[in-house]
């Protein structure tokens, strides 16, 4: 057999069926829903008279539209004011119940932001294809996974058939050799990767990210880079797997345990690209070369290292470009050339599939400790990714350090990521946040958002304004 | 799902690249549990000069005269002209839902994002992709002709101009198909309901520990 990439390998392992219109069948191994994308499809299913094909492949949970507040959580489903929020909540609750779906309902222990919860409660396995109806579904891809993200009509699909019609996708290989330096995280990298590529470099593509970088990574850091590969344009982004993966996969909830479980770890091993294996796209970057990255404009493209300026309609090299650069600069109401760092601050979001399990709430804390939080910052959020996270972080006692530096400690959601519930950005206001899109009206109708790490966006928490995190002392200016 | 062979329409703009689908219908109207209903709030922070919200009677909000689709030139436009990365973000279907219902059926664009791209063949909107420069003399001849009218024929695969010039498209086959019968693609697959049966069971055979894994 020719020499195969980790994607290739995934495909091959689950192609049910090759049409001869070049579509094929492929069987899709885990399915998480959630409360936004999936209403519609559970309808389309009762209309047809259809059930779900398999039980023990889908896992839900409620994350999108939940409010973080410990109040409103606490009064549970009856108590979500918004009557539409609250009914899509119960929709869920009732359609999994109906069909007999396992979900980690609002409050319970599991619940989580569906990129969070999956890994961690090891319903995510290496090998596997795994779907959701959330673009950020690439971030299981951390495991050496087939992930991508899908819309509603093939919700209902894979709940019908346990599959997807599809077309294979071309593999690109992201490699990013060197040593991060200190300060420099995975969401650095990811960043300074689509501001190398664009928005659309990934396209049609799947990524493998390749290299010591990723290889001297945490897995919660390769699920940081993966999950923003939809933001390079790609609905797949995955690591190959190696030692710390299936450490982490050990003595989860849903993996497999003793013998099986080592039966399964020697298949993960072998989900490695060979080493002749052709890739249609190369990119290589030097890891050394990255400083922490901020995003200034209204696409997740649109970013500079912290040390850097704001860039300026002309230097721009073409018309839909400048075009680009100027509507953002408008949006923003910033002024080209000025350095990123002088831009002022009004709130902070550390958060999201992208930024929200442990090691980027330790991260967090270790930069606000002592300090804090800056009299013009109006609201300073710390939402845990799951329930799982927020309980790790309150037995490391980190919620204490967010809370006694001036930032609120939140239940797990998505949150102000996407502001589909109470926490959103006023029109006008700046916010240094850790989630993984600058669009337009993302975080708030017309809101302004800073894409940066978690221990960037805790600094610009204590000094108000956006700040190198390598040269941060804690004083205010 | 709705058919599609050929459709003749009035043209509009959406001239601006990497358009996103929080662009195409804000995340507060995703609370919805229903599939219709979002053709009013199609652009939504583009059009009114208010905030949104789910249920509100549209046609009393303050409307931005300078968005193009508002123009009494553009209105009850059919085929969207945009630029490239059209659709990039999030996968929510309500982008395409939104679009048909506000009373798009094909968007022509120099390249779409991959999940946009797929949502839209599922709902019996046509995202066409022409070349840059084809799009540049369409924008052109749009801007310069009050009226302006194309129209797209899936059958031949091709964009046929005012001036009966046309430009020729590509489409997979499998698409092409479902979008000219109006397919369920589900009962389609149900139709290899035996082929999925033998691959869940050699796959059992060869790695136990995928099923039965979520109790």
């Amino acid at each position: 057999m020719s020499q195969r990439t980790v994607y290739d390998k995934l495909w091959d392992s689950h192609l049910v069926k090759q049409n001869e219109d070049g579509s094929a069948l492929l069987y899709i191994d885990r399915h998480i829903l959630h409360e936004v994308t999936s209403p519609q499809a559970f309808e389309g299913l009762r209309l047809a008279g259809r059930k779900p094909w398999r039980l023990d492949t889908n896992l839900a949970t409620p994350d999108h539209n939940i409010s973080t507040d410990p109040n409103e959580r606490a009064a549970g489903v009856a108590g979500i004011p918004d009557d539409t929020s609250r009914i899509q909540v119960q929709t869920l609750d009732d359609n999994c119940d109906h069909f007999g779906i396992k979900e980690f309902k609002m409050n319970e222990m599991g619940q989580g932001i569906v990129h969070v919860m999956g890994p961690e409660l090891g319903a995510t396995m290496p090998g596997l294809t795994v779907v959701c109806g959330d673009s950020h579904t690439a971030t299981h891809g951390a495991l050496a996974c087939l992930a991508h993200g899908i819309g509603t009509s093939e919700v209902e699909h894979v709940l019908a058939s346990q599959c997807l019609v599809t077309k294979k996708m071309k593999n690109m290989r992201v490699t990013v050799e060197g040593v991060l330096g200190v300060g420099v995280t995975p969401k650095d990298v990811v960043l300074a990767i689509i501001a190398e590529i664009g928005t659309a470099g990934g396209n049609g593509h799947a990524i493998e990210f390749a290299g010591s970088v990723f290889r001297d990574m945490s897995i919660e850091g390769r699920m940081t880079v993966c999950n923003m590969a939809i933001e390079a344009g790609a609905r797949v982004g995955l690591v190959a797997v190696d030692e710390k993966t299936v450490d982490y996969c050990r003595g989860r909830k849903f993996m497999p345990k003793g013998e099986m479980f080592d039966k399964a770890a020697e298949y993960w091993r072998t989900l490695i690209s060979d080493a002749d294996a052709v890739f249609d796209t190369e990119v290589q970057m030097n890891g050394s070369e990255i400083a922490p990255q901020v995003s200034w404009g209204t696409s997740p493209e649109m970013v500079v290292p912290v040390t850097g300026n704001i860039p300026r309609v002309e230097d721009q090299t073409d018309a839909v470009k400048q075009k680009g650069v100027e509507r953002a600069l408008e949006y923003m109401g910033l002024e080209g050339g000025a350095p990123i760092s002088s831009v002022a601050v009004d709130r902070v979001f550390i958060g999201s599939c992208t930024n929200s399990r442990i090691e980027d709430m330790r991260a967090a804390a270790s930069v606000v400790k002592g300090h804090t939080v800056s009299k013009s910052i109006k609201q300073a959020l710390v939402v845990p990714g799951s329930q799982m996270v927020k309980e790790q972080a309150e037995a490391e006692g980190l919620d204490k350090v967010f809370i006694q530096a001036g930032l609120d400690w939140r239940e797990p959601g998505c949150s102000m990521c996407l502001a589909m519930n109470a926490d959103k950005l006023g029109a006008g206001e700046h916010c240094a946040s850790t989630s993984n899109r600058n669009f337009e009206g993302r975080q708030g109708n017309g809101g302004r958002t800073h894409l940066m790490s978690p221990e960037m966006a805790a600094a610009a928490a204590i000094t108000g304004h956006i700040v190198d995190v390598r040269e941060f002392t804690g004083d205010q200016s | 799902m709705k058919a599609f062979t050929q459709h003749k329409g009035l043209v509009g703009p959406m001239d601006r690249a990497n358009v996103d689908t929080d662009m195409i219908i804000p995340k507060q109207f995703l609370k919805s549990i229903k599939r219709s209903g979002f053709g009013p709030n199609l652009f939504d922070e583009l059009r009114y000069m208010d905030e949104g919200q789910p249920g509100q009677d549209c046609s009393q909000r303050p409307v931005n005269p300078e968005f193009p689709l508002n123009l009494p030139r553009y209105r009850n436009a059919s085929i969207l002209l945009a630029r490239k990365n059209f659709g990039c973000g999030s996968s929510r279907e309500h982008a395409p839902w939104a679009m048909e219902d506000y009373g798009f059926r094909a968007v022509i664009a120099p390249s779409f994002a991959d999940i946009f791209y797929n949502n839209c063949f599922k709902n019996g909107l046509l995202p066409v992709v022409l070349t840059e420069q084809q799009l540049d003399v369409l924008f052109t001849e749009m801007y310069a002709d009050e009226g302006y009218q194309l129209t797209i024929d899936l059958v031949q695969q091709k964009v046929v101009r005012p001036n009966g010039e046309s430009f020729g498209f590509e489409i997979d086959q499998f698409r092409k198909d479902c979008l000219i019968k109006g397919l369920d693609e589900i009962g389609l697959t149900l139709q290899s309901t035996q082929a999925i049966k033998d691959y869940e069971k050699t796959r059992a055979e060869q790695q136990p520990w995928v099923f039965g894994a979520i109790k």
